[in-house]
């Protein structure tokens, strides 16, 4: 799952440059950046819940 | 508040021996954060870790003079002018898109470059220097000299080039205002993002591949408190790294705003104001939260309140200033308990929460503040840049390296110390160094 989210990100990256280039008004252009970011929020929670650490054993 | 001049002028010979001794302060920046990542680590490991960040700033002035520096394309610039032509550029509807600096290999016609070029140059082997003790300050206690050293290395040859050359020398990120008429393009003058989200997020790749120290989090209850050993070290590099920051924003400001010397006073009050509105806003939420205010986390809201300021100082009002400093001073010891309680995240000198969030939040900020329209959309695509792609980056590289040499020390090592394991003897051999109960 860690990994998962790590390939998520780009994704939301490129979402963003795509937008840079696709709309060349300021408005639909201003939310598919904010859609890349919220892909790149969404890899991120995985890959933070991911790489979670199991709990070591107790202390003797 | 600077205005953006789109034509970069000459630099005159006073405008560069002044930015020249800023730029020979900047390294008390360096040094205050350092002292700062010593004193929250622990005693057992205090000589390693800041003769480690030595090491760091070596290995990364060697590779970087070597290749890094070829890559990000300062030398030579146009002639009498400003680095920021020579790059690769590949075009994508119409749009050119200059990707990765083209400058001469070893630092060949360093002497000889435009003074700018010089400077700029200057500029960024302390800035790869301060990316590179991000991540070791995160990795204290666990991470291996050697490990920090090939880190450095990767950081200095590969990372760090191509995002200063996006941001800082003419790469596409700087050209967003041009192409795509996002206001002035993605700013940050003080190395917000070059420096401090860059070096923030190689901070959490690097605890996510090295994991936590042995004991932190127990089975069964909360995470094991693991408090600095010297608050003094790190009260004290506050008041360092602030001499050192005014000098990185008045630098930055002239180097990549090309800012006329009549407006810096503001730059470096805004510098101040970002930083004590960061720091009262951190004692006062501690003082809420745990009764008294924290010492350490009134260091780490201070850095906070610097690093918000590395994006704005130049580019704000005072007040503005001020508000960002103070979202940055709350947000820290917040984040410090959310990141440690909450996602198990082992960060002994909060470098994710200081560096990363408000490095990101002082971007943001920028745009929010910024008159110019589209420039909010610039800073935004900026940001998504080192989340969505730097990060996955260095993640990838670090855990390479980690194949290649383990990062982390033995068990054996992490048991009885790093100053012994690594070094043979302790930063203070007169004291007596408590066993750690936390690790039986």
């Amino acid at each position: 799952m860690k990994y998962a989210g790590l390939l998520v990100m780009p994704a939301g990256f490129f979402l963003s440059i795509a937008a840079l280039v696709l709309f060349p008004a300021p408005a639909p252009r201003a939310a598919f950046v904010l859609c890349g970011l919220a892909v790149e929020a969404l890899g991120l929670a995985v890959a933070v819940r991911g790489h979670m650490e199991a709990r070591q054993e107790p202390l003797p | 508040m600077i205005p953006i001049t789109p034509a970069p002028p000459a630099m005159s010979e006073p405008t560069f021996v002044f930015c020249l001794v800023l730029l020979l302060l900047a390294p008390m920046a360096i040094a205050g954060v350092a002292l700062i990542n010593t004193g929250l680590g622990r005693s057992r490991s205090a000589a390693q870790a800041l003769l480690g960040n030595l090491a760091m700033v070596a290995v990364t002035a060697i590779v970087f003079a070597l290749l890094g520096a070829a890559l990000t394309g300062s030398l030579p610039g146009p002639p009498g002018g400003f680095p920021g032509s020579a790059g690769h550029t590949f075009h994508i509807a119409g749009k050119p898109w200059n990707w990765l600096g083209a400058g001469p290999h070893f630092l060949a016609g360093l002497a000889s470059a435009p003074l700018p070029s010089q400077l700029a140059l200057l500029f960024e082997f302390l800035a790869v220097a301060f990316v590179a003790l991000i991540p070791w300050g995160s990795g204290a206690d666990r991470l291996r000299l050697t490990a920090g050293c090939a880190i450095s290395a990767v950081l200095a040859a590969l990372v760090f080039p191509l995002f200063a050359h996006w941001v800082w020398v003419g790469g596409w990120l700087s050209q967003l205002g041009i192409n795509f008429s996002l206001g002035a393009g993605f700013l940050d003058p003080g190395g917000a993002a070059t420096v401090h989200a860059l070096g923030g997020l190689g901070a959490l790749a690097l605890v996510w591949i090295t994991g936590s120290r042995k004991g932190k989090f127990p089975k069964g209850g909360f995470s094991t408190a693991m408090p600095g050993h010297n608050a003094i070290y790190a009260l004290f590099g506050c008041f360092v790294a602030l001499v050192g920051w005014m000098a990185w924003n008045l630098a930055g400001a002239i180097l990549w705003l090309h800012a006329p010397i009549a407006t810096l006073s503001t730059t470096a009050v805004n510098t101040l104001l970002s930083a004590s509105g960061a720091i009262l806003a951190t004692f006062i939420v501690t003082r809420i939260r745990f009764g008294k205010p924290d010492a350490s986390l009134c260091a780490n809201g201070w850095l906070a309140g610097l690093v918000a300021s590395s994006a704005a100082a130049a580019l704000v009002s005072p007040w503005q200033a001020l508000f960002i400093g103070i979202v940055a001073g709350i947000a820290t010891p917040l984040l410090v308990e959310l990141l440690e309680l909450a996602v198990s995240i082992d960060d002994p000198s909060g470098a994710i929460s200081v560096h990363a969030v408000s490095g990101l939040w002082g971007l943001f900020a920028v745009g929010l503040f910024s008159p110019r329209p589209g420039q909010l959309v610039a800073q935004l695509v900026g940001i998504a840049t080192l989340l969505g792609l730097m990060l996955p980056l260095v993640y990838l590289l670090f855990w390479l390296l980690n194949r290649l040499i383990p990062l982390r020390v033995d068990p054996d090592g992490e048991r009885i110390g790093m100053d012994l394991h690594e070094l043979g003897g302790g930063a203070y051999p007169e004291f007596v160094i408590h066993r750690d109960e936390s690790y039986r």
